[in-house]
């Protein structure tokens, strides 16, 4: 049994939350610092309030309203 | 048991890191509490292949007893024991104890979720996300955060142990049963839990290196005796969701309310172990989680729970079951230890 192979996503919008990013990325912020990707596949913040930015650290779930 | 405790050679000279455990170290059977248990540490000291194969175990004397036993049973298949035989994990006696405990902790869960508001539309992730969000339990990470002593939170890391070294394990059970999309992306989960290839980056190796740090045993099992009953089931159900293809649903639910309720307690861990001045290596296991389960949630409750149930539907509920498990038995871990220190 098997479902047909649907092509995976290298970047996915989570709906309400991060976006996800598969493989190695170099993000460059605003204010021109490089961070790189230490696991497979990265959730970059979208909310604009992560703490660990660039990367998510789920607080978009603490902003009223996020889904 | 494998006891070989040399460094672990490869041919090319590449020789294992210190700090990552090569060795199975030896895991003593736990003191029992009550008939049962006490039956179960006698029957497995004996000779499997000499033994009966109808057991006639006593019914447990309460539900700590209960839960012991269950976990002494599932234990045979993760690490087993120092002087139990690796034969009784298929006997039948075993066996048999193991389904008539794991019959009663099922049924009971299922009694209580059909007294719960568990929402169940069309949309599968929002309900998880609904079940998710309206859990109104009290917060362990909160009470670390801002009030807990030193020592409330040496014995919440003594309880957190019984799973956390064997973190991620009880859902790799369940890989060989799944279709391809949620195989696929439970594996990328698993992967990051296993340290993507590094054994030092292990999950369950990280907290080895945290509770050493902080001063406490590392060794596997080593706090089972004042595990709370409470900590027992949670750990019972992990490992019974994920030994059971019937359970498949409810396991990868589990994965998902777990993933999804660590991000931000993770972060309020680390910051109390801080504020307590317990070790970087103890803190920064909780860092990892932040930045590992945020990214984690997402694949557990899309690429893998909603692609399973898109390709099995008849699992839809049982995604559902094992989500309201995992939230459920946290709250009642909570409860006790905040009731046990009055805060």
């Amino acid at each position: 049994m098997s479902e047909p192979a649907a092509s995976r996503p290298d970047i996915t919008f989570c709906p309400g939350g991060p976006m996800l990013v598969r493989g190695r990325v170099v993000i460059e912020d605003e204010d021109g610092e490089q961070h790189t990707s230490t696991r497979p596949v990265s959730a970059v913040c979208r909310c604009g309030k992560s703490a660990l930015a660039p990367w998510c650290d789920g607080t978009h779930k603490l902003l009223p309203g996020w889904r | 048991m494998n006891g070989a405790h040399q460094a672990h050679c490869h041919p090319c000279g590449w020789t294992s890191p210190r700090s990552a455990r090569d060795s199975i170290e030896n895991v003593q059977l736990p003191h029992p509490r009550g008939a049962l248990g006490a039956h179960l540490t006698t029957l497995l000291r004996t000779d499997p292949r000499t033994a009966a194969t109808i057991d006639d175990a006593p019914t447990a004397d309460n539900p700590d007893d209960a839960a012991l036993s269950l976990w002494m049973l599932h234990e045979l298949h993760y690490r087993g024991f120092d002087d139990v035989s690796d034969r009784w994990e298929w006997h039948p006696a075993t066996l048999t104890t193991r389904a008539r405990l794991e019959a009663a902790l099922e049924a009971r869960l299922r009694v209580e979720i059909a007294d719960a508001a568990i929402p169940r539309t069309d949309d599968l992730v929002d309900d998880l996300q609904t079940i998710i969000e309206s859990d109104d339990g009290r917060s362990l990470a909160r009470h670390v955060q801002q009030h807990a002593s030193r020592e409330e939170t040496e014995a919440l890391l003594r309880q957190r142990s019984i799973y956390h070294l064997k973190e991620a394990d009880p859902t790799s059970w369940v890989v060989p049963r799944l279709p391809a999309r949620p195989k696929a992306a439970l594996l990328e989960v698993q992967f990051d839990e296993y340290g993507n290839g590094d054994p030092a980056r292990l999950h369950h190796v990280l907290f080895e290196q945290g509770l050493s740090a902080a001063g406490l045993d590392a060794a596997y099992g080593a706090y089972v005796d004042e595990a709370l009953p409470e900590v027992l089931d949670q750990n019972n159900v992990l490992s019974m969701f994920g030994l059971h293809r019937r359970l498949r649903g409810a396991a990868l639910g589990h994965l998902a309310a777990f993933e999804a309720t660590s991000s931000v307690p993770s972060r309020q861990l680390a910051q109390g172990l801080r504020r307590l001045d317990f070790p970087e290596a103890m803190a920064s296991y909780y860092d990892e989680h932040v930045a590992a389960d945020a990214v984690h949630e997402q694949l557990a409750l899309r690429d893998i729970c909603q692609t399973l149930v898109a390709a099995e539907p008849a699992l839809a509920d049982d995604v559902r079951f094992g989500v309201w498990a995992c939230l459920t038995l946290e709250n009642r871990t909570a409860t006790a230890l905040l009731e046990e220190w009055a805060a």
